[in-house]
């Protein structure tokens, strides 16, 4: 019985940090629909600043995260206007070419900057440490990772489904130009939605750098991942993404407890068959 | 008259010229090893040793003067290590190869020295049979056997009875997990599960709570230093091993070069390895002082002493050999020294180095920098690999 509980517990915590670590590319590469590769540079420059701010400008947790978010935003919209404005345009096989070139350019930048070792974030005392759940204990940093998940899913669907700014952004990702002629400033809503996927690229990096550290191959390293949850959840869906982070989650961490030889193997044979049951991903629309 | 006399003398200046150009000549040698991509701190490591060593011994080997040429081999790619070598003993014409951080690299390099004569040093690729491949090989780093052998003994003579050994899915895991199991059930220990996890595993948490249901006395671990690494000492700190009273055995996890990320939770880990960047020698202290003076911010670990001895080895063998590679490798044999990691030798029939173990524990310095403190050394210990 104890195991069922432990496979639940740390697949939906695992899954969580998927999620968010995921969940800028489900709305730059999902909703905008660009291929969006430099998914992960944004991410790690999020955690390359919080480190900086942290262990070498010894400022406290919340406000080095708070300022390392800002900066990524900011630096995301000069870049969607100086490059990826361009890059919408290009047909899928450049944008994947821009796109992993940007990230490289990322790389490379912190790698001169940081060095290519790990890049520790500090985390507050009151984010260390394990809660006793009686049968076993379980990191306080996930219960705050799994709180979090629960907010920015529950945030983006009101943004997306529910707000003027959703129903303008679905108008015009689906038809731009019918889009700009009812008077919608999409060019506006592009340069937002797109500071908002890097800036969710960031929190996540930050918050899945317990798990997934962050250091300068960051991008390239876990890049299959990110691609996985979107594509398994299908493009657009936030709700999809969500859904597979979980559900890989506690696969992933089910076949751990059960099978540790063949977890890969379970893996990635999963997502091969929900591929070929569904192409466009669980949520995704054809 | 006159041009005669000063045509002798050309002639005599040519002569001597050339035959000064025979003895004072240069001697070059080619380092392989990662300078860019994910494990770009090896070549970093090895470049930044190499030249302290020549800074604090000069760039002379008796009366040969002494050229070091960098190639950057990226990753674990045997293809490139083997055609970088070919570029070094054919164009550059180097006398001697060094470098390597992974075992394949070094292997593809194998037939070519073995039909240039020329030696090859491996400051790092720690597969034991390597140096089997070829005559010209000698190592200044260590092998897997050679310092988990010792920790299992350790561990033995610690009352430490049944042990889970969890390791990365790949060579270098499998070769550690077997050289600890054989020496611990040897002593009467038990290995109750051997778990080997993929390379990719991200989320330790389930194999943790594996580890902590079946409650052994500790866990001995061996993963890459970087990420996997990181996220394993979290994980046995978080789902609360250490508190269940589940010691923590390891060999190069806390590597100076990643041991600061760790943070606190690394506090108390053990591990057994030939080199610490603390190990207290007036040796090691002049070469630590001399790194940080040359290279801010740069610290010591494996890869680099592995480096400065192997270039050690090189300048003794240019001295007395010259470019003559198989005299040089003679030289190589048996040749004893003091090293930044204590006393060391070149062992003569496997030409890996023979060097004391120590048992380390991770602290915090009054600077409150992460250390890893040396408390018990075992003296003298060869590769282990090979004899078993």
């Amino acid at each position: 019985m104890s195991i069922i509980f432990n496979i639940l517990i740390d697949g939906i915590s695992y899954g969580m940090i998927l999620f968010m670590i995921a969940v800028g590319l489900s709305v730059t590469m999902g909703l905008m629909k660009v291929i969006n590769l430099a998914h992960g540079g944004f991410a790690l420059l999020g955690g390359a600043f919080t480190h900086w701010l942290t262990v070498q400008a010894e400022l406290s947790f919340l406000p080095a995260v708070a300022i390392a978010i800002l900066g990524v935003v900011i630096i995301a919209i000069l870049m969607e206007f100086s490059l990826f404005r361009r890059i919408y345009e290009f047909g899928e096989l450049e944008q994947v070419l821009a796109t992993i070139g940007i990230a490289f350019l990322i790389i490379a930048s912190v790698n001169y900057w940081l060095g290519s070792t790990l890049l520790a974030i500090k985390f507050p005392e009151y984010l260390s440490g394990s809660i006793n759940l009686g049968f076993r204990t379980l990191p306080v940093h996930r219960v705050f990772v799994i709180l979090i998940g629960i907010v920015v899913v529950v945030a983006l669907y009101i943004l997306i489904e529910r707000t003027r700014f959703g129903v303008n952004l679905r108008a015009a990702v689906d038809n731009r130009d019918m889009a700009a002629s009812l008077g919608i400033d999409t060019a506006r809503i592009y340069a937002i939605t797109f500071g908002l996927g890097a800036g969710l690229a960031a929190f996540g990096g930050i918050l899945g750098a317990e798990l997934l550290p962050i250091e300068a191959y960051y991008p390239l390293r876990y890049m299959v991942l990110f691609l996985i949850v979107v594509a398994v959840g299908g493009m657009g869906s936030i709700l999809g993404s969500f859904l597979a982070a979980i559900s890989l989650g506690i696969l992933d961490t089910a076949a751990r407890y059960l099978m540790p030889d063949f977890s890969t193997i379970i893996f990635f044979s999963a997502m091969m068959l929900i591929f070929i049951i569904r192409p466009h991903g669980l949520l995704g629309k054809s | 008259m006159k041009k005669t006399i000063r045509t002798i003398g050309l002639a005599l200046t040519l002569t001597a010229g050339l035959t000064g150009g025979a003895v004072a000549d240069t001697i070059k040698v080619g380092v392989i090893a990662p300078f860019s991509g994910p494990f770009a701190i090896w070549g970093k490591q090895f470049q930044e040793a190499i030249k302290v060593y020549v800074a604090q011994h000069g760039n002379k080997a008796g009366e040969h003067t002494v050229e070091f040429i960098y190639k950057d081999s990226g990753g674990p790619k045997p293809d490139v290590a083997k055609s970088l070598a070919q570029e070094l003993l054919i164009k550059d014409r180097v006398d001697y190869l060094a470098g390597f951080t992974f075992t394949p690299n070094a292997l593809a390099v194998a037939p070519l020295i073995n039909k240039a004569k020329k030696p090859a040093i491996i400051f790092n690729a720690a597969t034991s049979m390597i140096t089997t491949k070829s005559d010209y090989f000698a190592r200044t780093g260590f092998t897997l056997w050679q310092v988990s052998v010792p920790m299992a003994n350790w561990a033995w003579d610690q009352g430490i009875k049944t042990v889970v050994t969890a390791v990365s899915d790949y060579a270098p895991g499998r070769d550690a997990q077997n050289a600890f199991k054989v020496a611990f059930e040897k002593k009467g220990g038990k290995v109750i599960d051997a778990m080997q996890m993929a390379l990719s595993t991200a989320d330790f948490a389930p194999f943790m709570q594996q580890i902590k249901d079946k409650s052994p006395d500790a866990v001995f671990g061996f993963l890459p230093v970087g990420p996997p690494t990181f996220a394993f000492v979290k994980a046995y700190n978080e789902n609360g091993l250490k508190d269940a009273g589940i010691k923590f055995l390891g060999t190069g996890e806390t590597d100076e070069t990643g041991l600061q990320a760790l943070g606190d939770g690394a506090i108390g880990l053990t591990t057994a390895y030939h080199y610490s960047a603390t190990h207290d020698s007036a040796l090691n202290k002049e070469f630590t002082a001399k790194v940080s003076e040359m290279f801010p911010g740069s610290v010591t670990n494996l890869a680099s002493v592995g480096a400065y001895d192997g270039t050690h080895l090189i300048y003794k063998m240019i001295e007395a050999a010259g470019a003559d590679g198989a005299k040089a490798m003679e030289i190589a044999k048996g040749l004893a020294w003091e090293s930044p990691r204590g006393p060391v030798s070149i062992d003569v029939t496997t030409r890996h180095i023979t060097q004391n173990v120590y048992i380390r524990r991770v602290e915090k310095n009054d600077a409150g920098v992460l250390i890893n403190k040396e408390f018990e050394t075992v003296e003298a210990v060869p590769d282990l690999g090979l004899a078993k």
